[in-house]
């Protein structure tokens, strides 16, 4: 038999991954805290194990000859990698989805949950040798609040106000109570910059690296800044970015060994690299998912019928194992992915039924039932390939559905929020309440669907602003079974993150949040002796 | 259209040299190629009764392996690769011939009058031409696209005028070598019209390169098809065509798939056709002269 | 005449200038909404555009480009405040230099099969070059690309499948990592220049004086340098200057598989976020190449036939 010891080991070398170890502790009896416990003494054995030094090469996807490193420009897989490694955040978003200590020590919930108190960590020190403090927090913050063209400035309107109480306290004012508010700030966008810092191009940050060289769209090398402040992190000497967008240049240069880890492994091929005794795959079930929006308010989805009967001729099970070769998990037309604690487990799984969904649409009664369904590949790779399907499985219901492949350029300017039936993408959010908000509520400007239920809000903001956990999950239960009942969002599955590496490299983990350990891939990884 | 499109010129009366194209027999060559051709065309027009599935069902799932059913396996999203091969050469071809034969046209009609008429003429058209060319192609269809559209006229329109501005360049060049020969001179001094010149003097010596050209135009249609369709421009889902099964099959070849094989193949196959036949007519050209017709 | 030549390129590049100003005007969408994507709050959209200058009228912008840019000043990039110029110089000498690179073989080459296919007409070696070389142009850049690295790369490690030079990179490392890319470029090319090459070249044999030529009994490959291929020329250099401008303009599907960082990927780049003034350089200097490749082919024609040297 297994003891727990033997499981902390086998975690530690990277033999497990994380759902194994936690499965196998609790075969072994053990509560799921106490699971969690045992797991931060695995990762500290991990990097115990850890050697020190060497040069990790990453082959990413995501990365433009736009980027820069103002944090505020932020929006794909390199930089955020990038900006992990140069900077620190205030919040970690662990691989459990829960918020943890980063540079802010503590924070607590004051005011049902309206106003918040950030307590900063002592003596972490920028790269240019300041010590970081709330002045350097608040200008960050506000980096990200009222007009500004951050990515972030939208999960930022919900705080009204941020103040320095001392060297080492912030306090954070919400619009409303919001029980789920330090997830907001593990956004990758919102990092600790000194206070006043505008030079972009010589970034100074708090973490374990800093840039040697910034060939946006190419190459990006960082090396170790010195002593880091987390003991247990930051092992390598230097990490050399190189974009790769092209998924096949990608995979081979992983398997011809020119790069150590790759992000976007390709599913349907990634055959290749399970084969190899040299590589292997690092898979997290998340929250990016693609969605199907129909406009509830619009000529002809404001029929309930024909939204419901869209939601039972999509075949779902056939899109995860067509578009992404079963690397996902069913979705059921609401946003929280199975990796979510807030997660409805007893909600019916929405299944494809050209029988119920031809009963529906006759019962719809449309008088001209054209059905355009827009699509682009610049959405996600695959779009087009998943609106085509939905065309194949809803003529078998003898639904007509018109694929319209949109041109690439202005796709999010001139179809995404404008068109009756749109196909796009989500990135999930570490909480659930957020994302509900996000693009869900009814006013929320990104309710791509224009679903709008009072019932639905009320749920919401009462989830949000409440602090008992049962009362909590029931509230997220029922908002689930609503979307999944009445949504004018198709959702047919969650896409897993697939990265890849070479077995010398460790400290690569799954994370549901994000490919490459959540983006932090440079300060956690290491190289095997 | 490929054969067809030459030969009323290939035949057209000439008064130097007489040419006639099927006055001569088809080597073995020439045989191979025209019924290449002609086998390409019974299949786009034949498609719906001879492919075995709809080109857009799905009849398995995604890149099963070929089994008695489904001799070719299936695509990306589980259709019959088969049957879309066949129902691709439809609109493959169909869109390929529309195309190149209207550059054709409107390259060869501008890059001849330019090239006789030579002076403002000249100078503006191929400035025009020059200007046009000069834009890059990415930029030059974001643009089409913005102000025009998506549709297939669209796709049609944009690649015949990019594809003749190329024609008109080499026309142009070869109609100034010819119209600079003695022959043409003396036509000129003899008072005849540049109409009857353009077509009595210039086009028919002007056919070999322009052929040629026309061969490979026609092919590298296939793929810029494909190429525009990735911005969106031409071809709707769930319609086949064969560039795009290059380019939707293009990673299988790394597990050692044969998928994207056979579409690349059946543009080749077909390449290899039409160009054998232009070989066959540049060699007629090139032994036509002094032998009987 | 070649002087002339010469203010006309000018005259085109200017139009070309304002063409290209024009087309980033009307490109739908604009770079603010094109980097927020759908994180975009009609705040921030507002905020961006005025921080880019996008609020200002077309023709002032344009005027203050076109002097910018004959002093070799760009601007700086919308997307990452870099110096335009600073940004383009290095890629533009990876674009030249692998241009120059397929150039110096596939030029050679696609001539010298032409010659050899039209000597041989209709032979074996005729045919087998023909087939050959159609087949590589039946099949899409990337797709030769992706056969190319399979076998040269992944499964025996003759050569490396990423072309990631920097500017640093000795010549000799830089011709082994650009290999499998030139090879790529000069197998799409080759086709066309070598089948333009026979075809003018057979044209060309069937006038009266190479008839004459026959009859006096030379042998035929000395027919085809000496007499038919000097007046073949005026289809074979235009096919020539299009194909180098391919090499300059079009390689960025290339370059895109094999990461190979060159001035077409900076444009793809900089036109799908609407980085405007990195695309209107981009766009200059492509058509600067262009006019400057064509009008060299049509001064080269112009020379090598004498009848063509006065303006008639």
């Amino acid at each position: 038999m297994r003891d727990i010891d033997d499981l902390k080991v086998q975690h530690a070398l990277g033999k497990l991954s994380r759902r194994e170890f936690v499965g196998g502790v609790l075969a072994l009896g053990a509560t799921v805290a106490m699971a969690e416990s045992l797991l931060l003494g695995a990762e500290a054995i991990a990097a115990e194990t850890a050697k020190k030094g060497g040069v990790l090469r990453l082959g990413l996807g995501g990365g433009s000859t736009t980027d820069s490193l103002n944090p505020q420009s932020w929006n794909d897989s390199v930089m955020i990698d990038v900006a992990f490694g140069v900077f620190n955040g205030l919040v970690e978003n662990s691989p459990e989805n829960r918020p943890v200590p980063e540079l802010a020590e503590k924070f607590e919930p004051k005011d049902g949950a309206k106003v918040w108190i950030f307590t900063l960590r002592k003596g972490v020190m920028f790269h240019n040798g300041k010590e970081f403090d709330a002045d350097d927090a608040v200008y960050s913050l506000n980096l990200h609040r009222g007009e500004t063209k951050s990515g972030a400035a939208g999960p930022m309107k919900a705080v009204s106000d941020v103040k320095k109480l001392d060297k080492y306290q912030i306090e954070i004012t919400l619009v409303s109570g919001n029980a789920d508010f330090p997830t907001v700030l593990t956004d990758y966008h919102i990092m600790m910059v000194p206070n006043g810092y505008a030079d972009w191009g010589k970034p100074v940050g708090t973490g374990a690296f800093t840039v040697e060289a910034f060939d946006p769209g190419v190459r990006i090398a960082l090396k170790k800044a010195g002593t880091y402040w987390k003991p247990d992190r930051g092992h390598l000497d230097a990490v050399e970015y190189n974009v790769i967008n092209d998924t096949s240049a990608r995979m081979n240069a992983l398997i011809s060994g020119q790069v150590d880890a790759i992000n976007r492994a390709d599913p349907k091929t990634v055959s290749r690299i399970e084969k190899s005794p040299t590589l292997e795959i690092v898979r997290a079930a998340g929250g990016w998912y693609p969605v199907m929006a129909m406009q509830s308010d619009r000529q002809p989805f404001d029929n309930l019928d024909l939204r419901v009967a869209m939601k039972y001729a999509v075949d779902r099970e056939q899109m995860i194992k067509t578009l992404f070769s079963g690397y996902g998990t069913l979705g059921n037309d609401h946003p929280i992915p199975r990796s979510d604690p807030y997660f409805n487990s007893e909600l019916a799984q929405l299944k494809y039924d050209p029988d119920k969904a031809r009963f529906h649409f006759k019962k719809a009664g449309l008088t001209s039932p054209k059905i355009v369904l827009q699509s682009s590949d610049t959405a996600f790779n695959g779009a087009v390939d998943m609106a085509t399907l939905v065309q194949a499985t809803a003529g078998k219901a003898d639904i007509p559905v018109e694929v319209k492949k949109e041109p690439a350029d202005g796709y999010f300017d001139n179809v995404w929020l404008k068109g009756a039936f749109v196909a796009s993408y989500w990135g999930g959010r570490p909480a659930a309440t957020q994302m509900l908000d996000i693009a869900y509520q009814s006013q929320a400007p990104w309710n791509e669907s224009h679903w709008k239920s009072t019932q639905f809000d009320k749920l919401l903001s009462d989830a949000q602003s409440e602090t008992d956990e049962a009362k909590r999950k029931r509230y997220i239960w029922d908002m689930q079974a609503l979307l999944s009942a009445e949504s004018g969002t198709l959702i047919p599955c969650f896409r897993d993150w697939l990265d890849a590496h070479s077995k010398k490299v460790g400290g690569h983990t799954p994370h549901s949040g994000f490919d490459m350990c959540n983006g932090r891939i440079a300060e956690k990884a290491f190289l095997k002796a | 259209m490929t054969v067809e499109a030459l030969t009323p010129d290939a035949i057209a009366p000439r008064r130097r040299r007489s040419i006639r194209l099927f006055g001569h027999k088809p080597n073995l060559t020439a045989w191979i190629g025209l019924i290449i051709i002609a086998l390409n065309i019974a299949v786009a027009v034949l498609a719906p009764l001879i492919a075995p599935y709809p080109q857009a069902d799905i009849v398995g799932d995604a890149w099963a392996d070929p089994d008695r059913l489904h001799w070719l396996g299936l695509d990306n999203l589980g259709r019959d690769i088969l049957s879309r091969l066949i129902y691709g050469a439809r609109l493959s071809i169909g869109l390929s011939s529309l195309i190149t034969g209207l550059a054709f046209v409107i390259g060869i009609v501008c890059g001849f009058t330019a090239a006789t008429l030579g002076g403002w003429v000249d100078a503006v058209l191929s400035r025009i031409v020059d200007l046009l060319l000069s834009m890059p192609v990415l930029i030059f269809a974001f643009m089409i696209l913005s102000v025009l559209g998506t549709d297939i006229p669209v796709l049609i329109g944009t690649i015949a005028l990019l594809n003749a501005t190329l024609v008109f360049r080499l026309a142009r060049a070869v109609a100034m070598t010819i119209a600079s020969l003695e022959y043409v001179e003396a036509a000129k001094v003899r008072g005849e019209g540049t109409w009857w010149v353009i077509s009595r003097e210039i086009l028919p010596n002007a056919i070999p390169p322009l052929a040629a050209e026309f061969g490979l135009r026609f092919c590298f249609t296939f793929l810029l098809i494909a190429a525009l369709s990735f911005l969106g421009l031409g071809i709707q889902p769930p319609l086949a065509d064969w560039g795009s099964m290059v380019k939707d099959y293009r990673d299988m070849i790394n597990l050692d798939s044969a998928a994207p094989l056979y579409p690349a193949a059946a543009i080749a196959i077909l390449t290899i056709g039409v160009n054998f036949v232009v070989d066959w007519m540049l060699s007629i050209h090139s032994r036509g002269h002094g032998e009987p017709a | 005449m070649i002087a002339q030549r010469f203010a006309l390129g000018l005259m085109t590049l200017f139009a070309a200038s304002l063409l290209i100003f024009g087309g980033t005007e009307i490109l739908p969408g604009d770079l603010a909404s094109a980097i927020l994507q759908n994180n975009a709050t009609p705040e921030s959209l507002a905020a961006m555009r005025k921080e880019l200058g996008l609020d200002r009228p077309a023709a002032t912008r344009y005027a203050e480009w076109l002097s910018g840019a004959a002093h070799g000043d760009f601007g700086h990039s919308l997307a990452n405040k870099r110096e335009v110029a600073n940004e383009i110089a290095p890629r533009l000498k990876n674009t030249i230099f692998l241009a120059l690179y397929a150039a110096v073989i596939a030029v050679p080459l696609a001539v010298g099969l032409g010659l050899l296919a039209a000597i041989n007409q209709g032979g074996v070696f005729d045919r087998v070059v023909n087939v050959v070389t159609l087949m590589t142009i039946s099949v899409p850049e990337y797709f030769l690309a992706y056969l190319l690295i399979k076998y040269l790369s992944v499964q025996f490690g003759f050569f490396p499948s990423l072309a990631n030079v920097t500017p640093n990179t000795p010549i000799l490392d830089r011709m082994t990592l650009t290999f499998l890319p030139m090879v790529t470029l000069v197998l799409v090319i080759t086709a066309h220049m070598m089948r333009m090459t026979r075809a003018s070249v057979l044209s060309v044999m069937a006038s009266p004086y190479i008839e004459m030529a026959l009859l006096k009994g030379l042998p035929k490959w000395r027919i085809v340098v000496r007499h038919a291929f000097p007046n073949a020329l005026a289809p074979i250099i235009s096919v020539v200057a299009l194909n180098l401008a391919y090499l300059i303009v079009g390689v960025v599907i290339v370059e895109a598989v094999f990461v190979y960082p060159g001035l077409g990927q900076l444009m793809v780049d900089a036109v799908s976020k609407h980085d405007v003034p990195v695309v209107q350089a981009c766009g200059l200097i492509f058509a600067a190449a262009f006019i400057l490749l064509n009008m060299g082919a049509d001064i080269l024609a112009i020379m090598t036939n004498p009848r063509l040297r006065h303006a008639r």
